[in-house]
């Protein structure tokens, strides 16, 4: 997952390195840092913003860590799905119970569907959806894919997935 | 002079006649100098050892001027040549007859060029074994994409690169008729019908729209370039009949068209021929009958090719293209 935290700091020598370290040795992999010297705070604070891609079971440890070292959080925001994809169905996509495909994508847990574009003929003809995945990596990405054709197998509906993406 | 037995005198078998007149000039003056001794289809024939005028040939063929006393395995036997081009029709799952006019052929010593996928998809590596056994070449560049130079283009444009995958567009009629659907959002069995009255669809099109002919195409790619041992039974096959308008319709509106796309891949060892999303930037978001292919390799990165995979002519054109190659 990819994580950005902001912090409130002293212009001091040493300081960024205190936040860098626990990310480091927690296996984070530094994506950009933000260092505003120019900028400061009305307690005399130079905020940074720090981005990294990490293990989602690693990073309460690097919070606890950086609260062990009084390091202010100021701002956390996650992004844990990075990867999309957009597939077609074909099918009695409705009728097959439309909210439990989704859902069994959701549940997933590394992969949701946030996207869906429904496209219903006449009764009785099958239905077109275009729907987007995300999930929080490539490899996730095609699993959830499998999934989502094993589900397709089952309910009689086509899994159409993009070539090149 | 290059002493040729034809076996097959259909649509390709004619293209080739056609082509070998029109270019007679050129190949003389490229030191090929081609004879055709005899042509078969699969009622009769006709032979002659100092050669058969072309334009002759196809006069005969077309008035029923075969001798009808001639069979194909006959003339094998018979005549004398130095290579034999093999156009029957394709049958995935026997090869036949082409199996046995290639393993004839081969076994009176001569070079073999075909455009049929049948012997290829059921004894590739076979037919090549006993090919080079006998120190003699078995070429097949218009089993594949037909005038797009697909085969070559790896073997020896590409040579020394290792391929990954191949991801293609290899059946006209599957391009023709989602080109249509994409254009004019009518339903599957409306183009089916209007591409049969074009002659672009066969009269029973299940071969192309149920990607079999496609997934033949992969079945030689994937033996031929990618050094796999793989037959039809190792390709998941999807065809083209269960796309609708609406469906068509979703995707354009995104940005996307659909297409009928075989894929070998060599890591995975898997052959795939499915209905796929393609964006409209992408390269293989072609129109009409063509084929188109893009190769990714090692060193060269992505490599793309397009062109006419069928028709008499451009078939003709990839074999002359083996026939060339092999005398030049």
């Amino acid at each position: 997952m990819r994580v950005t935290l902001e912090f409130e700091m002293l212009d001091i020598p040493g300081q960024l390195i205190s936040v860098l370290e626990p990310i480091a040795k927690n296996g984070g992999n530094i994506i950009s840092i933000i260092h505003s010297r120019d900028r400061f705070t009305p307690t005399k604070r130079v905020p940074v913003r720090v981005t990294f891609e990490i293990d989602e079971t690693r990073l309460n440890d690097v919070i606890e860590e950086l609260k062990n070292r009084n390091v202010t959080i100021v701002r956390f925001g996650e992004q844990r799905m990075l990867e999309k994809i957009t597939v077609l169905l074909i099918g009695h996509i409705v009728h097959t119970d439309l909210s439990d495909t989704i859902d069994r994508i959701d549940s997933l847990g590394y992969a949701e569907v946030i996207d869906l574009q429904l496209s219903m003929p006449e009764v009785n003809y099958p239905s077109a959806a275009l729907i987007t995945i995300s999930a929080i990596g490539k490899d996730e990405i095609e699993k959830a894919i499998d999934e989502l054709k094993k589900i397709g197998d089952k309910k009689g509906i086509l899994v159409i997935d993009p070539v090149g993406e | 002079m290059v002493r040729i037995l034809l076996i097959g005198c259909g649509s390709v078998g004619r293209g080739f006649l056609k082509v070998i007149s029109r270019k007679m000039e050129w190949l003389r003056s490229a030191g090929i100098d081609p004879v055709i001794v005899g042509v078969t289809d699969s009622k009769g024939g006709l032979y002659d050892e100092n050669g058969l005028d072309p334009e002759d040939v196809l006069r005969k063929k077309a008035t029923g001027g075969f001798d009808n006393s001639i069979s194909s395995l006959d003339l094998i036997e018979k005549v004398d040549f130095d290579v034999g081009i093999e156009t029957t029709p394709t049958n995935a799952e026997t090869g036949e007859p082409g199996l046995t006019h290639i393993k004839k052929m081969l076994e009176r010593g001569a070079n073999v060029i075909t455009s049929n996928k049948g012997p290829l998809i059921v004894d590739f590596h076979g037919l090549c074994g006993f090919a080079k056994k006998r120190g003699l070449s078995l070429k097949y560049e218009a089993t594949v994409g037909g005038a797009m130079p697909l085969i070559s283009l790896i073997e020896k444009t590409l040579a020394g690169n290792e391929v990954y995958s191949i991801e293609g567009i290899f059946n006209g009629t599957c391009n023709y008729i989602l080109s249509r659907m994409e254009k004019e959002l009518f339903p599957f069995s409306h183009v089916l019908l209007e591409a049969q009255e074009l002659g672009i669809a066969e009269k029973d099109p299940s071969y192309d729209i149920e990607g079999i002919d496609t997934a033949g195409k992969l079945v030689i790619l994937a033996n031929a370039i990618m050094d796999m041992k793989v037959g039809m039974k190792d390709v998941e096959i999807r065809g083209i009949s269960e796309i609708t308008p609406e469906a068509m319709e979703l995707a354009t509106r995104n940005g996307y068209t659909i297409r009928l796309i075989g894929e070998v891949r060599k890591n995975t060892g898997k052959l795939r021929v499915y209905p796929r999303l393609v964006s409209k930037s992408h390269p293989l978001a072609i129109y009409g009958t063509l084929n188109a292919a893009l190769v990714k390799t090692d060193l060269a990165g992505e490599v793309f090719v397009s062109g006419r995979g069928a028709g008499s002519i451009e078939t003709a054109s990839a074999i002359l293209n083996d026939l060339i190659g092999l005398y030049s």
